[in-house]
């Protein structure tokens, strides 16, 4: 998976918790909560589709990782691949 | 009660399985058109259930939806509806000011049984439990997250109260408004119960669950061929205001709160006491100064129960059994099935507007009448005229042998 791949899919999770939102402009670069209506509980419910699609644990130590997009992708892409390469 | 603030309805918001406002439920129990339709019951199969059809949209953000329960979507519509029209100036008042007392008859059974269905599909692993299921299932959910939609800093809470919970959110409002604790109140109450399985199948084991080969025929209080009970979703929530503030702003007002009684039988789990319901009747038409022959509607709880039907009649004979020919007796479950938490103050607003047209709404689905629910005065199946509407009586009892009785009279200065 590439990391384009990777925000890709961060952004399918997103586009489903936080539905109001409109996320084609969203800025890789930039803070999630800085862009759209995130609270606490949205960042958990990322935590938990990651887990219930994909089967990624992100440990409660690294909540920050997922701070904006580039961050999503820059820890997430990593695990993504070693789950493929596991199956 | 002379000593105390008259307490007065200023606003109605509601949503019914036959109407998503009080003009058009209010036309559909004129008309006698039923909302009772098919629901697939996990587990059980098709059953026939009183479906609300309202938008939670026009109110609240899909995030909104997606988070809350449906209790609260049901509660923050009505609350929505009543305050726009009561034509309060909301964004005036003080918001530590308002209270929302919202009725329930259970909370938490619908997410509960979603989740844990939900954790099956993950083998049970728990680390899949949603983080939402303690703010959706807190007692207080529907209150909450009306006061979180509104803005409302002041108390908000609800009230479990069986199936007599609706109207104990208008008597618990009107009490803290006597106390000066608020100067403006949101309640009455909801219910979400179609989407647990365990309701329906809980009544079904105890063998009062309605089934009939036409959704709409299957609640059908006093006849003689009921079976049960329709379960139903709704809600119904009021503005409330002291008399005073209501005139100074110049309020429409729909009626006022004369009297209500809160009693218990302690007698049975589930099964009614006529004796505490007569007694409960008797003590409201006390606090409110009235005889019996000055009501001139009593709705019924009657659920369409075999045995709790002819108990409330026994209880209503013993009341108003004699000396009350201007006293009409209708019942609104055989239109919408027993709304839960919902139905007492459902209840209620179907019989309001009979203060200014002077028509009782008629109890429908009676095709034979049992003679053991032969009530005099009972409305079967059309409309009927009052010489004159006073006062109605709204009675509304739940299990654990909790009763009410809520008493609205006319305005009058």
């Amino acid at each position: 998976m590439t990391q384009d791949q990777c925000k890709t899919a961060v952004l399918a999770i997103i586009a489903d918790i936080a539905p109001d939102e409109d996320l084609s402009d969203i800025k890789p670069d930039v803070r999630l909560r800085d862009q759209i209506d995130l609270d606490s509980m949205d960042f958990l419910d990322i935590v938990m589709e990651l887990r219930k699609r994909h089967g990624i644990e992100v440990p409660e130590a690294d909540y920050g990782q997922l701070a904006s997009l580039d961050s999503c992708a820059e820890y997430l892409t990593p695990k993504f691949n070693a789950l493929t390469a596991k199956s | 009660m002379p000593s105390l603030p008259r307490i007065v309805i200023t606003g109605v918001g509601l949503t019914a399985p036959n109407g998503d406002s009080l003009a058009e439920f209010r036309g559909n129990l004129l008309a006698g058109v039923a909302g009772v339709e098919w629901i697939d019951v996990r587990y059980m199969g098709r059953q026939p259930a009183g479906v609300c059809h309202f938008d939670p949209l026009k109110y609240q953000k899909k995030k909104e939806t997606r988070v809350g329960t449906r209790a609260g979507s049901i509660s923050i519509y009505c609350a929505r509806e009543a305050l726009a029209d009561s034509s309060v100036d909301f964004a005036a008042l003080p918001k530590d000011r308002v209270g929302i007392y919202i009725g329930c008859t259970e909370h938490g059974n619908v997410e509960t049984e979603n989740e844990v269905y939900a954790l099956s599909q993950f083998n049970y692993d728990v680390k899949f439990w949603s983080h939402y299921h303690n703010p959706r299932t807190v007692a207080n959910n529907p209150a909450g997250e009306t006061s979180l939609h509104l803005g409302v800093t002041g108390p908000a809470y609800t009230i479990g109260a069986a199936c007599a919970a609706g109207n104990l959110g208008l008597v618990h409002a009107t009490q803290m408004l006597r106390l000066g604790e608020v100067d403006f109140a949101l309640c009455g109450g909801v219910s979400e119960s179609i989407r647990t399985f365990g309701i329906f199948a809980g009544f079904k084991s105890q063998g009062a669950l309605a089934s009939h080969a036409d959704p709409k025929k299957a609640s059908r209080p006093f006849d003689k061929a009921r079976n049960g009970i329709v379960v139903s979703e709704g809600g119904c929530l009021y503005t409330l205001e002291r008399l005073d503030d209501a005139l100074r702003r110049g309020a429409r007002i729909y009626g006022e709160v004369a009297g209500y009684c809160v009693n218990s039988d302690a007698s049975d789990y589930v099964l009614p006491n006529p004796e505490r319901q007569a007694e409960c009747m008797r003590k409201a038409l006390a606090v409110a100064g009235l005889a019996p022959s000055d009501i001139h509607i009593v709705n019924t709880h009657a659920t369409s129960t075999p045995l709790g039907d002819i108990q409330e009649c026994q209880a209503m004979a013993a009341v108003f059994g004699e000396n009350c020919p201007d006293t009409w007796i209708n019942n609104t479950k055989s239109y919408i099935g027993h709304a839960m938490g919902a139905a007492g103050a459902l209840e209620l607003a179907g019989n309001l507007p009979a203060f200014s047209d002077l028509v009782v709404h008629p109890t429908i689905n009676i095709d034979e009448l049992d003679p053991l629910c032969a009530l005099p005065g009972l409305v079967i199946n059309q409309p009927r005229k009052a010489d004159r509407v006073e006062a109605i009586l709204n009675n509304s009892f739940g299990m654990l042998g909790i009763n009410s009785a809520l008493i609205v009279k006319r305005f009058s200065q």
